[in-house]
C-alpha cells in the first residue's frame, strides 16, 4: 500500500466561522492507480491533496506513505519528502516565468542537490516524454497555455515521484486541450505513474479508474465510476 | 541539498530580473559607501597635513621664546617680554643632555649676480642644523668656529638657490644680503611645503651674529637669541626635559619663586598630538555623518526586498513544493540583499576612490585613501545586505507553501 491515511481532520478559522475541511478521512492508495478526487468547492478536496503533498498538516489523525510516518517528519523532512516523492500540477502552471522551459523543469533536481549536466539530460528526456522536445529554451510566455501544462508536467515528473497530484489540471485550458493533457496523464499512468487528480468535474473525473467524492469534508463514496 | 553555485545563480538570476530596480537599490549603499571613503581618505590626508606641518618643525623638540611683555597688567603676545639671550642658551645647553641651538630671524633682499630675492634669514648658532632636522643637499655645514668668528657665510634654501642661481653651482658664489657679501658655503636638501601653504626652503641661515646686527638691527640687544631649539635624544626624554629647561631658564632669567615664568617652553610633541586627535575627531564625525547615508541604503534594500517577497510569493511557495526547505528560501532571498549590497559596495568604492582622488587632483586637498577601504567597504557592504535583507528573507522563509501557492 503506497498511502494509507486514517481520520484525517483539519479544520480552519475563517473570521468568526470555524471550516471542518476534513472530518475522519481515511483512505488507501496502492502504487500504480490513477484517482480523481472529486466534490463541489469547499468540500475539502484541495485539503486532503495538500495533506497528501506534504505541503499542509492535518490536526489529527495518522498519514503513511511507503509505509513511512509522513505526519512525524520536520519540516525539513517534509521538503525533501515533496521534492522527491510527490509531483504537483497545478490549475495555474506555476512555471517561473523568467526561467526556461527546461530549467524550469529542472527546478525540482536542483532543490535535490542534482549536477547541472545530469539535470539537464533529465529535463530534455521529460520535455520529449511531455511532446516538447524542441521548446525547451522557450519561456513560459512564449508557449501556449496547453504547453505550459505540459512543462509542468514535465517538472513534475523530473524527480521521479512516486506519486503526481494533480489539482484541477485542465481547469485553465479549453476543452481539446485539456483532453489533450488528460491523454497524457492516462498515458503516464500507464507507463506505472501513479496519478491522483482533484476536480470538479465529472466528465473528467470518469475517465479515471476510481473516483472518491467529497463533501463537506468527508468522503461519501469511493470506487469505480458508475 | 541544494548545491552552493544553484543558490548563488538563482541570486543572480533574480537580480538581473530587475537591473533598473537592482542598479537603483545599490546605489544607496553605493553612496553610503563613496561618501564614507571619500570622507575619511579627507580627513585623514588633513591629519597627515597637520602632522607634517608641525613635525616639520622639528622632532622630539622643545622650542623656547621670551615671555608676554606686561604692561599696567595688560599681557602681550608670547616674545614680546624680555628677550632670550645668549646667557640663556649657554645654560642650557651646559646643563641639559641635549643639543640646543638658537636663532634670530629677519626678512632681507638678497642680491645675487643680476638678480635678487626677498627672503627670509635666520641667523643660527652651532647645531641649528642638528635641532631643526635640517640636511645639507650640497656643500657644507656651519664650523662652530665661523659662528664664533661671525664670518659672513651663509646656506641656502632650494627655493632661493633656484630664484638666484638656476641650475648654476652656488658654493662659492658671493651673495649681498643688507649691502653685505656674503659666500655660499652650502645649500639645504628640499623640503617642501608645509602645512598653510609655508615653503619651508624658502630661507638663508648664517652665523647669528652678522644677522643680528646687519639684518635685525637695532631693535635687538647685542646676545638677543629669539628662539632657543633643544632637541631631545627620544621623545621619552622629552617631558623631563621640559621641566629641566624651564628650572634651568627659570634660574638664569631670576623669575622669583611663585612669580610667572617670563618665557614659554613649547613642546613640539604635545602641539603634534593635540593636531592630531583634533583631525581624528573631525574624521571621526564626518564619517559617522556618512555612515548614516549607508544605514539609509540599507533600508532601501530592505524595502525593495520585501516589495520582491511580496511579488514573488507564488514562486515561494512553488519552490516549496517542489522540494525547497524555508533554509534554501532564507539563504536565497538574504544572498540577493548581500549581492545587491556589495555590488554597491564595490561601485562605491571605486567613487569614492575616484572622488577622494579627484579632490586631491582638482580641488588641491591633502587626502590620503586608507589601505582598508578596499576590505572594509566590500564587508561592510555585505553585512549591511545580511543585517538588512535578513527580515524580508525571513519573512519569505516562514511563508505557508498552500497559502502563498494561492496568493494571486
Amino acid at each position: 500500500m503506497m498511502i494509507k491515511a486514517t481520520d484525517l481532520t483539519k479544520t480552519y478559522q475563517m473570521g468568526p466561522n470555524e471550516i471542518r475541511a476534513l472530518i475522519n478521512v481515511s483512505l488507501s492508495i496502492e502504487a500504480g492507480e490513477y484517482v480523481a478526487i472529486i466534490g463541489p468547492s469547499g468540500s475539502g478536496k484541495s485539503t486532503l491533496m495538500n495533506v497528501l503533498g506534504g505541503l499542509d498538516r492535518p490536526d489529527s489523525g495518522r498519514y503513511f506513505f511507503d509505509g513511512e510516518d509522513v505526519l512525524a517528519m520536520n519540516d525539513d523532512a517534509l521538503a525533501a519528502f515533496r521534492g522527491s516523492k510527490i509531483g504537483f500540477v497545478f490549475q495555474s502552471f506555476q512555471l517561473l516565468p523568467r526561467l526556461s522551459a527546461r530549467l524550469n523543469i529542472e527546478l525540482p533536481l536542483v532543490y535535490a542537490g542534482m549536477v547541472p549536466g545530469e539535470r539537464r539530460r533529465r529535463a530534455e528526456a521529460m520535455l520529449v516524454k511531455v511532446g516538447l522536445g524542441q521548446r525547451g529554451d522557450s519561456r513560459p510566455s512564449q508557449l501556449s497555455g496547453g504547453q505550459q501544462q505540459r512543462v509542468a508536467i514535465a517538472r513534475a515528473l523530473a524527480s521521479e515521484p512516486r506519486l503526481m497530484l494533480c489539482d484541477e489540471p485542465t481547469g485553465a485550458l479549453d476543452q481539446k486541450t485539456g483532453r489533450e493533457i488528460l491523454d497524457l496523464l492516462e498515458a503516464l499512468n500507464r507507463q506505472g505513474s501513479t496519478v491522483l487528480m482533484v476536480t470538479h468535474d465529472l466528465q473528467i473525473a470518469s475517465r479515471a479508474r476510481r473516483i472518491i467524492e467529497m463533501r463537506d469534508g468527508a468522503v461519501i463514496r469511493d470506487g469505480a465510476p458508475q | 541539498m541544494i548545491r552552493t553555485s544553484d543558490l548563488f545563480w538563482s541570486a543572480v538570476n533574480a537580480i538581473t530580473a530587475h537591473p533598473m530596480r537592482s542598479s537603483l537599490t545599490s546605489l544607496g549603499v553605493l553612496i553610503g559607501v563613496a561618501a564614507v571613503i571619500a570622507i575619511t581618505s579627507v580627513g585623514l590626508g588633513a591629519q597627515s597635513s597637520v602632522t607634517s606641518a608641525i613635525s616639520g618643525l622639528g622632532s622630539n623638540l622643545l622650542i623656547v621664546t621670551s615671555g608676554a611683555a606686561r604692561g599696567g597688567g595688560v599681557r602681550l603676545a608670547s616674545g614680546t617680554g624680555s628677550p632670550l639671550t645668549e646667557t640663556d642658551l649657554q645654560a642650557l645647553a651646559r646643563n641639559l643632555d641635549a643639543t640646543v641651538s638658537g636663532s634670530v630671524r629677519g626678512q632681507a633682499q638678497v642680491v645675487a649676480e643680476g638678480t635678487n630675492w626677498n627672503t627670509q634669514i635666520e641667523g643660527v648658532t652651532a647645531n641649528y642644523l642638528v635641532t631643526r632636522d635640517l640636511k645639507i643637499a650640497e656643500g657644507r655645514d656651519f664650523e662652530d668656529s665661523e659662528i664664533v668668528s661671525r664670518r659672513k657665510v651663509v646656506i641656502l634654501g632650494a627655493t632661493v638657490t633656484k630664484e638666484l642661481f638656476g641650475s648654476a653651482d652656488p658654493i662659492g658664489q658671493r651673495v649681498r644680503i643688507s649691502n653685505t657679501p656674503f659666500e655660499v658655503i652650502g645649500v639645504l636638501a628640499k623640503r617642501g611645503q608645509a602645512g598653510f601653504g609655508m615653503d619651508q626652503d624658502d630661507i638663508v641661515l648664517a652665523p647669528i651674529g652678522p644677522v643680528r646686527s646687519r639684518v635685525v638691527g637695532r631693535r635687538l640687544r647685542s646676545s638677543a637669541v629669539s628662539q632657543i631649539f633643544i632637541k631631545a635624544s627620544s621623545s621619552d626624554a622629552l617631558e623631563a626635559l621640559e621641566s629641566d629647561a624651564k628650572e634651568i631658564l627659570r634660574e638664569t632669567r631670576r623669575v622669583r619663586e611663585g612669580s610667572e615664568d617670563n618665557f614659554s617652553v613649547q613642546n613640539m610633541a604635545s602641539i603634534l598630538e593635540a593636531g592630531r586627535s583634533a583631525t581624528q575627531t573631525f574624521t571621526l564625525l564626518l564619517g559617522a555623518v556618512a555612515a548614516v547615508s549607508l544605514l539609509v541604503g540599507g533600508i532601501g534594500i530592505m524595502n525593495i526586498m520585501l516589495v520582491a517577497v511580496t511579488e514573488r510569493t507564488r514562486e515561494i511557495g512553488l519552490r516549496k513544493a517542489i522540494g525547497a526547505r524555508s533554509r534554501d528560501i532564507l539563504v536565497q532571498f538574504t544572498l540577493e540583499a548581500v549581492l545587491v549590497s556589495s555590488l554597491g559596495g564595490f561601485w562605491g568604492l571605486l567613487v569614492g576612490i575616484s572622488g577622494a582622488w579627484a579632490l586631491a587632483q582638482f580641488g588641491g586637498w591633502p587626502t590620503t585613501i586608507p589601505v582598508w577601504a578596499a576590505p572594509v567597504s566590500l564587508l561592510f557592504s555585505s553585512v549591511v545586505g545580511v543585517i538588512f535583507g535578513a527580515l524580508p528573507a525571513w519573512r519569505a522563509a516562514q511563508l505557508h507553501p498552500v497559502e502563498a501557492l494561492r496568493r494571486d
